[in-house]
């Protein structure tokens, strides 16, 4: 047999045809004959959507209403479904198929009318009329009606069908997307292993749209600094990711958690809580730490207050109902800069919804003496002799607590910086891309990533990456809406396909509605 | 829909223009009451749409401010149910009070019937079927222009 040696590329040996090239690597913009000449075999396809979450089903969803045909988009993804990535993490944050999720009953990502709702289309399936009751009365006599996760995703299947979804999914992991001389966009893939001849294709297009979702979690910084340190990733875990060993662990002995953060996902995990107790008879010890702990109504002045109470700030959805199209949707749209990241931060702040179910499990657990608030900060958190996890928790009256737990759960969902995703960090060095007040992708009010025009081709982008545009609610449901919206229009503008309007909307509504194929 | 001033008023012009006329001209020849010709009847019923109108940009000023105090700057589907109330018995009294006089008095009864009708039928409309034919409509806050 060959030395072992023998097997290895010596060290100045050119890539092999089919790869990326120094080059192109060095470039900020390619000619067609600088990739004919790195040997990577190119597809033309007009217009491309990157990530294949539910930011580019909505896309291509809009567009395929619109009359583009599937000859004419692709899109390329590391999942088979659109909504795998968001069913993987709201599974692990606490809702299964059956549970509900926390967004309004006529958002609705298979459908881009909203109408029928979900509420409407529940009430029918199920025969329940006090779903109706509970829509004509919410927020005001009733918690908010929200639809189940598997109503979501089972429409969704459908409207994947029905608008030949896979026949446009390319399967692959984007590298980077460059500017092409003459006009448009090269998007380097990678395609899976012994899919494809060469190690990377390229496609040609007119028009890109990013939507690859979050760039990462982040942890909080002391319990990343544990887990690194102690190389446990058991007991200080990450609500978003699986960690149904916690649950598992206090079904067979009593135990303590530790909770971090107050949105969202701190009251589902705390349900969790709250309901294996009940359910198993357990004596779960809970202490949840609020680094912000809201004790009643807050903001500055009357016309901005927020209602708020025993450590959480109350707010039916992920941002106040009128970013999607009312008073807050208009005033962001005028705003620039330093103004609108101050806006930004009036209405930001980590929330959850007041639900009535939540608070008597609550009260019943201060009551009961087993769910603790308090406020503080986490200095570190060390390892306790007996192999348990102290948290050095200071409150802002000076107090210092050392609760000891069994577990520890990260329910702040803090984010990465869009940096740490290589198409983003691509973007902004050598494409011309720049961040907007509060950090992230700065897009256009049509959500064209700005600064990366060529020629007669736009690059677009929607959800998580552009928070901060003139657009807040962009990683929601009807914020990818909005945005696929007036992307389609914008392309509209530029002829690549017709202006809908009402009478072509309603008849693609009864195409919806009879679930005729497009 | 969560509605901006400017989206309020022309939700509420364009729905009566369209869903509050051709509901006027389905249900004015039920409406209880005296034996009048009906071209008459209809004139009268179609003024009284438009004083909905009219005096409903008031309204609306008032809605606007009072949504001003909510957090989340919404307006509940059930206010938009319930602002019938208000806004039907100061029409009621104003007809009653001979305040707005190109209006002919109606039967307390056919005005009611009336009113209600169209409000209801306005409001469903508003709360899903308006979004089919117009897909911008509830990301602009209401506005039809």
């Amino acid at each position: 047999m060959y030395p072992r040696e023998a097997q290895l590329a010596p060290p100045n040996t050119p890539a092999p045809a089919g790869d990326l090239t120094p080059e192109l690597l060095g470039a900020a913009e390619w000619s067609d004959q600088m990739v004919a000449a790195a040997g990577i075999p190119m597809y033309d396809i007009p217009f491309l959507t990157v990530g294949g979450g539910m930011g580019s089903f909505v896309t291509l969803d809009y567009l395929r209403i619109y009359g583009v045909p599937t000859s004419q988009m692709k899109v390329v993804s590391n999942i088979d479904t659109p909504w795998q990535t968001y069913e993987f993490l709201t599974r692990c944050s606490q809702i299964p198929r059956s549970e509900r999720i926390r967004s309004d009953s006529a958002s609705r990502p298979d459908n881009i009318w909203g109408f029928p709702s979900y509420g409407l289309q529940e009430t029918w399936k199920d025969k329940t009329p006090a779903y109706l009751w509970q829509l004509l009365t919410e927020p005001l006599l009733n918690d908010y009606w929200t639809p189940r996760a598997g109503t979501v995703f089972e429409s969704l299947e459908r409207e994947a069908k029905r608008i030949g979804y896979w026949d446009m999914l390319v399967k692959g992991q984007v590298r980077m997307v460059r500017r092409r001389v003459g006009g448009g966009y090269f998007t380097v893939v990678t395609p899976p292993e012994g899919a494809a001849p060469t190690k990377r294709i390229i496609f040609r297009s007119r028009f890109v749209h990013l939507a690859v979702g979050y760039p990462g979690l982040k942890f909080l910084p002391d319990l990343q600094e544990f887990r690194t340190k102690h190389n446990d990733y058991q007991h200080v875990v990450n609500a978003y990711e699986p960690h149904e060993q916690v649950y598992e662990f206090l079904k067979t002995r009593p135990g303590t958690v530790v909770i971090r953060g107050g949105g969202i996902v701190a009251s589902r995990v705390l349900q969790r809580l709250f309901d294996d107790r009940k359910k198993y008879g357990l004596q779960t010890q809970i202490v949840h730490i609020f680094r912000t702990f809201v004790s009643g109504s807050h903001g500055p002045h009357i016309w901005a207050r927020r209602k708020g109470g025993d450590g959480w700030a109350y707010q039916g959805f992920n941002y106040p109902k009128s970013v999607w199209g009312g008073q807050l949707k208009a005033q962001m749209r005028k705003l620039e800069g330093a103004e609108r990241a101050a806006k930004y931060k009036e209405m930001g702040g980590t929330n959850t919804p007041y639900r009535r179910h939540w608070q008597e499990q609550m009260r019943a657990g201060r009551s009961g003496g087993y769910y603790h608030p308090v406020q503080g900060t986490v200095d570190r958190v060390e390892r306790s002799k007996d192999g348990r996890l102290v948290s050095y928790v200071r409150s802002g009256d000076g107090i210092v607590r050392e609760p000891v737990s069994d577990y520890i759960i990260d329910c702040t969902g803090l984010e990465a910086d869009i940096s740490e995703h290589r198409i983003f960090a691509d973007l902004l060095q050598n494409s011309g891309a720049h961040r907007n007040p509060v950090g992230r992708l700065e897009v256009e009010r049509h959500f064209e990533v700005k600064g990366t025009a060529s020629g007669d081709g736009a690059l677009y982008a929607s959800g998580s990456a552009t928070l901060g545009g003139y657009f807040p609610g962009v990683d929601t449901f009807l914020g990818l809406q909005v945005a696929a919206q007036e992307i389609a229009d914008d392309l509209a503008r530029r002829g690549f396909v017709r202006k809908m309007g009402p009478l072509r909307s309603t008849s693609q509504w009864f195409k919806w509605a009879f679930n005729t194929p497009l | 829909m969560v509605p901006t001033l400017s989206g309020r008023i022309q939700t509420r012009l364009f729905l009566l223009a369209t869903v509050g006329v051709i509901v006027t001209l389905l249900i004015v020849p039920l409406l209880p009451g005296p034996a009048r010709p009906l071209g008459g009847r209809y004139v009268n019923a179609l003024l009284i749409l438009l004083a909905v109108a009219v005096l409903g940009v008031v309204w609306e000023l008032i809605y606007h401010f009072l949504m001003q105090f909510r957090w989340e700057k919404d307006w509940p589907t059930l206010f938009g149910l319930l602002t019938l109330v208000p806004e039907g018995l100061l029409l009621y009294f104003l007809l009653r009070s001979g305040a707005v006089d190109f209006i002919d008095p109606v039967p307390s009864a056919a005005f009611w019937m009336h009113f209600t009708v169209v409000w209801i039928c306005v409001w469903l409309v508003a709360n899903g079927p308006m979004r089919v034919p117009f897909i911008r409509w509830r990301f602009r806050g209401g506005r039809v222009l």
